[in-house]
């Protein structure tokens, strides 16, 4: 047998055109086979960006249970639920009845990074647990760092029942309505 | 079996598998006699992987990455499982060793300068095991789906969204959807399980790889800074004539030093448990206070003190700027000293990063960030008296939520200012003002708070610091 390796030659192709062609079918097929592995998976995981998000309506009570007065936590399921979710298949939201007629709801999302504001009735104000964020009734910033007022919600009355329209987080890039 | 046969059957394995022929060498290669217990980091960073490694197989076994039996599952293995606790804290103390080894390994390598000319690659592979292992510190605390693991969940994917144009991307990347949900665990389990794991390991084997190809790094000699023309021959020439075998000679001490990392993870798992499990992980839920694991406290402390105009970019900017730094580091110098005290901006560096952790570190855990939501009604005791026009006072100061924020003899938050002094501090106008206009921290109670309750929260302020005799007044305005 020989164990020699092949002597190199100025122009390979020439001089060995089988062994260039086998070396280029190896790269071609290998690459191939990367590609048919990948690419499905690829475009599984990416597949949720390209999800338009949907306008989804969620009820959360009956038009009687709300009473005029201070914000409620109202809870509803999550626009896009996986069957698995369970109780992280839950959104929330602050929901007050303003008067017979109206209705308005913010995110319970902090505009500064997220983090769940607390409604406290007497001083009427929203409060932040991260970082201090405060809002007034109304979602304007009233102290602390956050950026931008609470993002609104949404709210119609439907049969006699309370929907809110559901948004996506990172509410940092929702624009305000 | 006897001896012989013992030894024949050994022979007949190795003469198969290669051990002599292979590993053997690896093992009893030539090391620096000086690289003594300054290089035990990186193979005790190794050895807290393995941990993680073993236990976080364990934790698989029984936990199951979905919405709410996620939950259920880590309370199975925390109360019910036999051994699930101990385990659980290994792997949870393990982080934190290896985290912390890493750094200290990366920190000795960088004080060496040993990142120089011809391991620049070296460095450049442990740059991304160090990020991937930070990686792997936050998703696995997302991991630990409570309310806490939620809500971290929906901190990084604000901050992820606030980067240019890729932002909204990003997020819904991150979290499998539009919202943080069911398909965000399994997304982030699969990172933790399966992903990142794969880049450590494949690291690991690269960054072993060049350490066997160029040899581990003598101490610094403040007579022989790195020239790139002559440092492999002369490098190799001192390996043969002053080296000993890393086996046994060298790795004694590795095996010391990661057997007593092992022993500190245990007693921690033993003695304090692993983190004990917030409420369920329901993103409605708001009755949350997040805060991240120790290692990113500081980061949290930074972006509460921030000004609004400075955060995004700090928080795009640290771990961008800070991996490229790191990352062409040994490019921009490869050559030159390598001593310590030849390198005095090193050393500052260092000393000024490591300050900077420890004061945000404790900043983060100290500095009431937000209002105290659960304070109570300040005492008689405080207050003077039960009855009356002060009391009132001193209740609505409860109510309107003032107390959230600050402390009165003692009781309140401590988010703003302490008022115990204030009647001796502000006059009565000066004190409505505030009231009213709020300012800096503070939110206007002017639409929110009735001129009767103002009178009497400010009536109650201006005893505060003063004593009994001058404080009360004769005709509080009404
Ligand atoms: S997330 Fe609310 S203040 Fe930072």
């Amino acid at each position: 047998m020989n164990n020699q390796p092949p002597q190199q030659s100025d122009k390979p192709c020439c001089q060995h055109p089988r062994r260039t062609f086998l070396t280029r079918l190896s790269i071609g097929l290998s690459a191939v086979i990367g590609l048919v592995i990948t690419m499905p998976v690829i475009g599984y995981v990416l597949a949720p960006i390209f999800k338009k998000p949907k306008e989804k309506w969620r009820a959360v009570g009956k038009l009687e249970d709300f009473k005029v007065g201070g914000f409620v936590l109202v809870q509803y399921e999550d626009p896009s639920p996986v069957a698995w979710a369970g109780v992280t298949a839950t959104a929330g939201a602050w929901l007050r009845r303003v008067s017979e007629t109206e209705f308005i709801a913010f995110s319970i999302n902090c505009r500064h990074l997220g983090c769940p504001v607390r409604w406290v009735d007497d001083p009427k104000l929203f409060m932040c647990p991260c970082h201090g964020g405060v809002y007034y009734e109304d979602g304007t910033v009233a102290a602390g760092p956050p950026p931008e007022p609470l993002q609104k919600i949404t709210v119609r009355v439907r049969n006699g029942q309370v929907e809110v329209q559901t948004i996506p987080t990172p509410l940092t890039l929702t624009t305000l309505t | 079996m006897s001896n012989n046969s013992l030894k024949r059957t050994w022979n007949w394995i190795d003469n198969r598998i290669g051990f002599t022929d292979y590993i053997v060498p690896l093992m009893v290669h030539l090391v620096p006699d000086n690289a003594r217990w300054w290089y035990i980091f990186g193979s005790a960073t190794l050895c807290a992987f393995i941990v993680q490694v073993v236990t976080g197989i364990g934790l698989a076994m029984s936990y199951v990455p979905g919405g709410e039996d996620t939950y259920e599952s880590l309370k199975y293995i925390t109360d019910v499982a036999p051994l699930g606790s101990l385990v659980r804290g290994m792997h949870y103390y393990g982080a934190s060793a290896m985290v912390m080894l890493a750094v200290i390994h990366m920190v000795q390598v960088f004080m060496h300068a040993t990142y120089k000319y011809p391991r620049e690659m070296n460095w450049m592979s442990g740059v991304v095991l160090l990020f991937v292992v930070l990686g792997m510190a936050f998703t696995g605390q997302l991991l630990r789906w409570d309310a806490n693991g939620v809500w971290s969940v929906t901190v990084a994917a604000e901050m992820a969204g606030r980067t240019p144009y890729i932002g909204p991307t990003l997020a819904h990347f991150m979290l499998g959807g539009e919202t943080v949900g069911g398909s965000t665990i399994t997304r982030f389990f699969a990172m933790h399980v399966f992903i990142m794991p794969a880049i450590i390991i494949a690291g690991i084997v690269l960054h072993m790889l060049l350490i066997m190809r160029h040899g581990i790094s003598e101490m610094p000699d403040v007579n022989e800074p790195v020239d790139p023309d002559t440092y492999k021959e002369a490098y190799e020439e001192r390996i043969q004539k002053t080296g000993v075998p890393f086996w046994p000679v060298a790795m004694w001490r590795d095996v010391l030093f990661s057997t007593v990392i092992v022993g500190v993870i245990m007693a921690c798992s033993i003695f304090l448990g692993p983190p004990a499990l917030d409420p369920p992980p329901n993103p409605s839920s708001i009755n949350a206070n997040p805060l991240p694991d120790w290692y990113f406290l500081w980061y949290f402390a930074v972006l509460s003190l921030l000004p609004p105009q400075l955060e995004t970019w700090v928080i795009l900017g640290v771990p961008v700027v800070g991996f490229i730094v790191l990352f062409f580091l040994p490019l921009i110098s490869n050559k030159g000293h390598r001593a310590p005290s030849k390198r005095p901006w090193a050393g500052g560096a260092v000393i000024f990063i490591s300050m900077a952790f420890i004061v945000l570190t404790i900043y983060g855990y100290k500095k009431p960030w937000s209002p105290d939501f659960g304070v109570k009604e300040l005492p008689a005791s405080v207050v003077g008296t039960d009855k009356g026009p002060l009391a009132e006072g001193a209740k609505l100061m409860h109510i309107k939520g003032c107390l959230y924020c600050h402390d009165i003899g003692g009781y309140g938050g401590h988010r703003g200012p302490e008022l115990t002094e204030i009647g001796k501090l502000l006059t009565r106008d000066d004190i409505i003002i505030r009231i009213n206009n709020g300012g800096h921290n503070m939110p206007a109670f002017a639409s929110s708070m009735s001129s009767v309750e103002l009178n009497l929260i400010v009536d109650f302020l201006l005893t505060r610091g003063v004593t009994p005799e001058e404080d009360v007044p004769k005709n509080p305005t009404q």
